[in-house]
């Protein structure tokens, strides 16, 4: 690895951080080191690559007060992303709230419940604006002029904005069926969008056809290893924002399996360079029953998925051959925790309930997490007491389609004060009628 | 009957640059073993230690997963063609 000194201005807030590149590709299996490059597998063994660091040269340099005083964004952890040297990001990524959620702790049956909420990550209302900062700091440094994804919504808006805002050409390939907030939250920036008629496995194995052919910067193919630990910075905020301390538990929603894995991967480095005390930390997953490969492996005490071709409203997690699957439910056993799934009327209930009891709207994943939170309360797997934190990572406004029929439009009264009151009597009636009969 | 057997890049230089192999194996075992014998370089690649396909190796036939159409048991048609494409995943043991 390099020492050489570089600097990070921190685009958004000036601050000046100093720290070495410390960090090259591995092989996960095999060990074998391939430096930094745009790549994703080895190719001795065909295993995944990951980004390893140099946590000594980080060690002693990055402290709690020094990421206190910089931006509230995830460029705070620098010297934990795998960052070109002289990186100037362009935004503000990150850094979203975690809010105690009594409301819904009472519902629950649960005492000390967060939300981490990524429905208000910018630019685009999705984690996915984490993974995808980190992944065209990258993409710019390797030189590529194109950057592309396959993607079930969330990082087809993501992609698709950050690189209008840095300058590159951006290629989308996602299902066809996609929900039509997030296709239009595409398309308004310019990027091309590809419309496959087939499942979100298809178009990822149809991407990693494309990746060999064209020289395109892939987030989640061959940028994949840089890309991936853009999701750290959701542990590392947790830490910090529960007062540099690691929860109980976390639930965290699965679709590839990627997050679930750096959470703990988060954890482990904060652990390492004395940030945090260690401490057991459960890990829950969440996925939709129509889509549950990683759940169901769980469930059954299987290593390994079993691909599934998912039949479920939440799209953003409908994918059958979830890539990190094996990992996640590695991340999941190892932790002592479980893995849950929901139906997609229990999903709509919860997006409904989280909505209703914390003012939070959240999208189809978010639904999932809340609704097997719940389950994971009501069988004792997550104990009341325990400082359990649900990770929403995107927003409801992109899946308005699966609440279609829930509200229906009121019709319209004159604007006379005597018909609004005849109109609150009304209601109040019924509503107490409502109550009577429950 | 004949399958036709598309190599990905990253493997090309274990092939002589040959990207696609025709080969008359009835089911994914003896596609794997014609494999190993025209290439010997590639066997270390596509196994493991214990002689298994590697894990995070998927195979497609006609673009579709197969195991979905039964793994191993599954019987090649004449025509087939098969995509080796190795998974796309990180994370952390």
């Amino acid at each position: 690895m390099s020492a050489a000194a570089r600097v990070l201005t921190g685009g958004t807030s000036g601050v000046e951080a100093n720290f070495s590149t410390n960090y090259e590709l591995r092989c996960r299996e095999c060990r074998k080191s391939w430096g930094n490059q745009p790549r994703s597998i080895c190719d001795d063994c065909f295993s995944p690559l990951e980004v390893f660091y140099d946590y000594e040269a980080v060690r002693g340099r990055l402290t709690r007060e020094r990421i206190a005083s910089r931006a509230p964004d995830m460029w705070r952890y620098a010297e934990l992303l795998p960052l070109p040297p002289h990186y100037r990001p362009s935004l503000a990524v990150g850094f979203t709230p975690l809010l105690r959620a009594p409301r819904l702790a009472t519902d629950l049956g649960a005492k000390n419940l967060f939300i981490k909420n990524d429905a208000v990550c910018l630019p685009t209302l999705s984690f996915k604006d984490r993974v995808v900062a980190v992944a065209l700091a990258q993409a710019r440094s390797f030189g590529f002029d194109t950057v592309a994804c396959s993607s079930t919504g969330n990082l087809a808006n993501s992609v698709a904005a950050q690189a209008a805002r840095n300058g590159f050409k951006a290629w989308i390939l996602v299902p066809a069926d996609l929900e039509p907030a997030k296709i239009l939250g595409t398309q308004v920036f310019g990027a091309r969008l590809v419309r496959i008629a087939g499942s979100y496995d298809q178009v990822n194995r149809l991407c990693s056809q494309i990746a060999d052919e064209h020289r395109w910067g892939f987030v989640n193919v061959n940028l994949r290893p840089y890309y991936a630990e853009g999701s750290k910075t959701v542990g590392f905020e947790i830490a910090e924002q529960l007062g540099w301390r690691l929860p109980d538990n976390v639930v965290v929603p699965m679709a590839g399996g990627s997050l679930i894995t750096k959470i703990k991967k988060a954890f482990d480095e904060l652990i390492e360079l004395d940030l945090v005390d260690a401490r057991p930390v459960k890990f829950f997953g969440a996925q939709a029953t129509g889509c549950s490969p990683i759940s169901t492996a769980v469930k059954s005490g299987n290593a390994d998925i079993e691909p599934q071709k998912p039949a479920t409203l939440a799209r953003s997690l409908a994918i059958g051959n979830p890539a990190d699957g094996h990992y996640a439910i590695k991340v999941i056993t190892k932790s002592g925790g479980w893995s849950e799934d929901v139906s997609d009327s229990e999903m709509i209930e919860s997006i409904q309930l989280l909505a209703e009891t914390e003012g939070i709207f959240t999208e189809t994943a978010g639904g999932v997490t809340t609704g097997c939170a719940r389950k994971l309360y009501r069988q004792g797997r997550i104990a009341p007491d325990e400082t359990t934190v649900l990770c929403i990572t995107g927003n409801g406004l992109k899946t308005t389609d699966v609440l279609a029929g829930k509200y229906e439009a009121e019709e319209a009264i004159r604007p006379k004060l005597a018909e609004f009151e005849t109109y609150l009597q009304k209601t109040l009636e019924s509503e107490f009628s409502e109550t009577v009969e429950a | 009957m004949t399958v036709t057997v598309q190599i990905p890049t990253a493997l090309r230089r274990l092939t002589a640059g040959t990207g696609r192999v025709q080969c008359s194996a009835a089911n994914l075992e003896e596609l794997f073993s014609a494999l190993d014998e025209q290439f010997p370089d590639l066997k270390a690649h596509l196994r493991d230690e214990a002689g298994e396909i590697r894990r995070f190796l998927n195979v497609y036939v006609n673009e579709e997963d197969i195991r979905f159409l039964g793994g191993n048991t599954y019987f090649f048609q004449d025509g087939d063609e098969v995509l080796l494409v190795p998974s796309i995943a990180g994370g952390v043991s």
